[in-house]
């Protein structure tokens, strides 16, 4: 009996026991009836091929393992950072079960949203009446100080308004005439998440923006975070930077920092921290909006510059010269000097890239997630003297193929690399079986390329599920690229020294100071 | 952390009229229907395992749930795809329309199974159509085909391919049974198309529902396949495989001399699904999710089934018993022997964990069968559930609720989040069972969580073997120390309170 009170055996080796691999043996011959055991390598070893590669370039119809999300996904996380804000989803239930898990998963924090609930006489009527009743019970449930709608596929498809179904249900009573309940349509059939996360900040700060009769401009800056699953420590890391810089006039439009980082001492707070609602419309007179992630807020940038503000836009400022592009675009636009605080902190990160250059110079990358954070990944690796070989964003458009190539052809260490827009990671399988390379750096479903391939992987984009607690740690700034290059050193050593574990055998280079 | 709470079942009623307050008059009156304690029902036959009569079934189950309220229910896509369809390892399934659906669902659910993934096995794959807005506009059908032909190019060893409709599929008016029945042909492989709309029915339950007649309509009438069946042949019938749970009570049924034909669907292969129908009897662990196909395979093949339970040695024992009883002596004899085999486990188990378990109250709210059928485990180990409900139950589950649970249990029927708070601060209970969702909320209010679908990545909790990992588990969670760190000592409760 493999089992006992003891030593309690889990998943994993229990069903390792020899009990168990007969029962599997046995149900494998007598009742799977798979194919054989040659033909299932044979095709193995065929899906590793160039071959293959040509054949899995060629699809047309077939997504597989997409790096993506969809985008409500992105307009609820925008939501959220908000002030006592609920996140409403016009449209079928199920997806707002799909985000709160998505979102819980990663964070390890409670997500809440609520959703319309249409079924399928809505489908045939619309959810004018799901709108109403709706935005009614989640008022007078959760006491939100603001209701933000999106919407899923559903009721984009068959076309409900939602301009005036908030309208008529102000109407009806639902909410007071006053009371905010900004909107974004969010069709899932369009763009990704980075989109939803879009056109919810337009949709949040048109909401206020466009019912002031006039913008009166002050020094006041906005910064836009965008999507990020490290956005809990990256947010607080903001915050300290710009605190270092003498900034204390600005407004992050959408803070998720306390919200996805809320302590455990016996309340469960499903509001917390947050943009305050005063502050939006404020923000409206702020002399520029910086957006941290070009492509989470192309309309929203449009839409500050039609109001009369600058903008500008990062590609998620991480690494020296990300970092350094953003400080310096601070300080034109504020008039505050870049401290020596920030400039020993730099050099901090150039000291430990000195320190350990050997370990990554000549070192071969594949990355992929959204499009900013692979630019700006990219972007370091080049300054260490890595060679990304495959740039992957599913969600990746021209434009940003366009924009990595001009980045790479900037450095010698970026002329073998080739960018892959709108792919999905099982095109990156055959990229990483025909041209391997020594690290993959991505989000937690890596890890089938990481066990198809062997390539080791490096959790640095959203989701990660397998892994906890990253997100509370900067990756942005000079400060958080440290954290990523301790990360991405820890994994090379950690290879290392599995690769001269073996005793008597590879443990003469099981070196003790490296 | 300390709060008003109630001292116990005296108490449920009116914390039940409390939790209703808050709402809108119209949304209190709908709710009002889906929350009850549990009450003794005089007419009805004690359960024999549990010595229960109580009555739960007056709580209006399987309705549309009221928008705005934050359900935590899921949909037909998430019933079908995730749950029936998912876990069938040699086939593809497409989840078809937008991205989001299949990206949400990526291998959550834990289906375990053993295959070459990308190869000859394609649960932890995520396969999509990926819509965009030409395919809303214009139709997706095209697009659909080609994509059958594309993965029969890249995939040569699937079995087969099931076609996961997600909302905008039944709302354009594409004709996906017709782009299955002409790729069926071109390609001489099952094609299933699954009208699973995330839209259709008020949860995951219809999605099963529209799942099993999948099933029927285009695997087990397509024909009949060559297998000569034993006396013995038996089906696991909804038994998902989280955490490896269906292999954990495939070893007791093969223990006692069963042939385990299929299983469905955990680990499953599209074989084990056709020829299922050749077997002698359909064990049904989540009646829920799979009654439908059993009740179909009674009616058109002649099989017949039963529900059993696998959770917990009580009711482990008394299914072997009364599986066994459809058999001959042998297998009974063998029943007797395997109960007898592992006693000394399930002594051991109790010793160890019981002491450190004994009295603690529990509040569950899952789906499928677990809401009653783990009751009984919790019992085995001195625990003591003292409120329960369903996402997506009907009238017969509440029914079969009352033979598990005692009289005074809080039953919630599609709790809302605002409801499960407050019954969860208002009893404060040992530990709750429930899901992703719930787990933090009620970690930072400072009870210990175990998730109850997935088994929180842990596993398996079924059989013999299971049972040792569910005690220690509850266990683990329940006396860990950091419950009771979450007090600053310089600040008493009275001071946050004050506050």
């Amino acid at each position: 009996m493999p089992q006992s009170a003891d030593k309690v055996l889990d998943h994993a080796p229990l069903f390792r026991e020899p009990e168990y691999q007969e029962m599997l043996e046995n149900k494998k011959l007598k009742f799977e009836c798979g194919h054989p055991d040659e033909l299932v390598k044979e095709i193995g070893d065929w899906s590793k091929s160039w071959e293959y590669r040509e054949k899995n370039l060629a699809r047309e119809a077939a997504t597989i393992n997409p790096a993506k999300a969809c985008q409500p996904l992105g307009a609820v996380f925008a939501s959220a950072g908000y002030e006592k804000t609920m996140s409403f989803v016009h449209g079928s239930q199920g997806c707002v079960a799909y985000y709160r898990s998505h979102l819980s998963r990663h964070f390890k924090e409670p997500a809440s949203c609520v959703s319309s609930s249409m079924t399928e006489d809505a489908a045939v009527f619309g959810g004018l009446i799901n709108m109403v009743d709706g935005l009614a019970n989640t008022k007078a449930l959760y006491d939100p100080s603001m209701i933000a709608v999106s919407t899923t596929c559903m009721a984009e498809v068959i076309g409900d308004d939602l301009n005036s179904f908030i309208i008529q249900a102000k109407e009806k009573g639902s909410v007071e005439a006053d009371f905010n309940v900004p909107y974004a349509h969010t069709p899932a059939f369009v763009g990704s998440h980075v989109d939803g996360y879009d056109n919810m900040q337009k949709g949040i700060l048109s909401n206020f923006w466009d019912k002031a009769e006039t913008r009166v401009a002050n020094d006041s800056i906005n910064i836009i975070p965008g999507f990020d699953g490290f956005a809990v420590g990256n947010v607080r890391e903001l915050k300290r930077v710009l605190a270092e810089m003498g900034i204390g006039d600005y407004t992050i439009l959408s803070d998720v920092s306390d919200v996805y980082d809320t302590p455990s001492d016996g309340e469960f707070r499903m509001y917390s921290g947050g943009t305050k609602i005063e502050d939006i419309p404020k923000a409206l007179n702020a002399k520029a909006t910086l957006s941290l992630q070009q492509y989470c807020t192309p309309k929203t940038l449009a839409y500050c510059k039609d109001k009369g503000q600058e903008t500008a836009s990062f590609h998620y400022p991480m690494g020296v010269k990300g970092t350094d592009g953003f400080l310096m675009k601070l300080s034109e636009l504020t008039g505050k000097e870049i401290p020596e605080s920030l400039r020993l902190e730099r050099g901090r990160l150039i000291d430990a890239m000195a320190d350990s250059q050997a370990y990554l110079h000549g070192k071969t990358y594949a990355i992929y997630g959204d499009p900013d954070f692979v630019y700006a990944m990219a972007a370091f690796i080049l300054e260490t003297g890595g060679e990304p070989r495959h740039c992957l964003a599913t969600n990746g458009s021209k434009a940003w193929a366009k924009q990595m190539q001009e980045l790479l052809d900037s450095s010698p260490f970026g002329k073998e690399c080739q960018v892959w827009a709108g792919k999905d990671l099982w095109h990156m399988r055959s990229f990483l079986n025909t041209e391997p390379v020594d690290i993959l750096i991505g989000s937690s479903y890596g890890k089938y390329l990481e066990r198809d391939t062997g390539t080791p992987l490096l959790r640095l984009a959203f989701p990660i599920f397998d892994r906890h607690h990253h997100h509370r740690f900067p990756t942005m700034f000079y400060q958080g690229t440290l954290t990523v290059l301790v990360k991405m050193l820890d994994l090379i050593f950690d290879k290392l020294d599995d690769d001269t574990i073996d005793p008597g055998k590879t443990d003469y280079s099981f070196d003790l100071t490296r | 952390m300390a709060k008003d709470h109630v001292s116990g079942p005296e108490d449920y009623e009116s914390l039940i009229e409390q939790v209703l307050e808050a709402y809108p008059a119209k949304a209190k009156k709908k709710r009002a229907k889906h929350l009850q304690v549990s009450q003794p029902d005089p007419e009805a036959t004690p359960d024999p395992e549990t010595g229960h009569a109580s009555k739960c079934d007056t709580t209006k189950s399987n309705i549309k749930s009221i928008p705005g309220v934050m359900t935590v229910r899921g949909c037909a896509y998430a019933g079908s795809k995730g749950v029936v369809w998912g876990p069938v390892k040699d086939m593809i399934h497409i989840s078809h329309g937008p991205v989001g659906c299949g990206q949400y669902s990526w291998s959550q659910r834990r289906n375990y199974y053993i295959g070459q993934t990308g190869i000859d096995s394609f649960v932890t794959m995520q396969f999509t159509t990926d819509f965009q807005e030409k395919d809303i506009v214009f139709g997706g059908d095209k697009k659909l085909g080609k994509m059958i032909d594309e993965l029969e190019e890249l995939f040569p060893l699937s079995k087969g391919t099931t076609i996961q409709s997600e909302c905008p599929i039944g709302l354009i008016g594409d004709d996906i049974e017709a782009v299955a029945r002409a790729k069926n042909k071109e390609h001489e492989k099952t094609m299933v198309p699954v009208r699973c709309e995330g839209f259709r029915g008020v949860s995951q339950s219809l999605g099963h529902h529209i799942a099993n007649d999948a099933v029927r309509d285009w695997v087990l009438d397509k024909g009949d396949v060559d297998y000569e069946p034993g006396p013995y042949d038996v089906n696991i019938i909804g038994d998902y495989n989280i955490g490896g749970d269906a292999w954990s009570s495939r070893i007791l049924l093969e223990e006692i001399g069963l042939n385990v034909v299929g299983n469905w669907s955990g680990d499953a292969t599209l074989a084990e699904m056709e020829r299922a129908p050749k077997a002698k009897l359909n064990l049904i662990h989540c009646y829920r999710s799979m009654n439908y196909i059993c009740r179909y395979m009674e009616e058109k093949h002649g099989v017949a089934w039963m529900e059993y339970n696998f959770f917990g040695p009580t009711q482990i024992a008394a299914s072997l018993r009364a599986i066994a009883a459809k058999f001959d002596e042998t297998i009974q004899a063998n029943a007797e022997t395997v109960i007898a085999k592992y006693q000394p486990l399930v002594d051991a188990i109790n010793a160890k964990y019981r002491p450190r378990l004994e009295g603690k109250s529990v509040m569950l709210y899952v789906g499928g069968l677990r809401p009653r059928h783990v009751v009984t485990a919790y019992d085995d180990l001195g625990m003591n559930v003292v409120g329960t409900g369903y996402e997506f139950a009907h009238g017969d589950d509440y029914k079969r609720t009352g033979h598990y649970v005692k009289d005074g249990t809080l039953i919630y029927d599609d709790v809302t989040g605002y409801e499960l708070e407050k019954f969860i601060e208002g009893i404060r209970p040992d530990l709750v069972g429930s899901g992703i969702k719930e787990k933090y909320p009620v970690q930072k209010m400072g009870i210990p969580f175990r998730q109850m679908h997935s088994w929180d990545y842990s596993g398996p909790y079924h059989g013999y073997d299971g049972y040792a990992i569910f005690a220690r588990d509850m266990d683990l969670a329940i006396n860990n120390p950091v419950w009771g760190l979450y007090d600053a000592p310089w600040k008493g409760p009275e001071a946050i309170a004050a506050e």
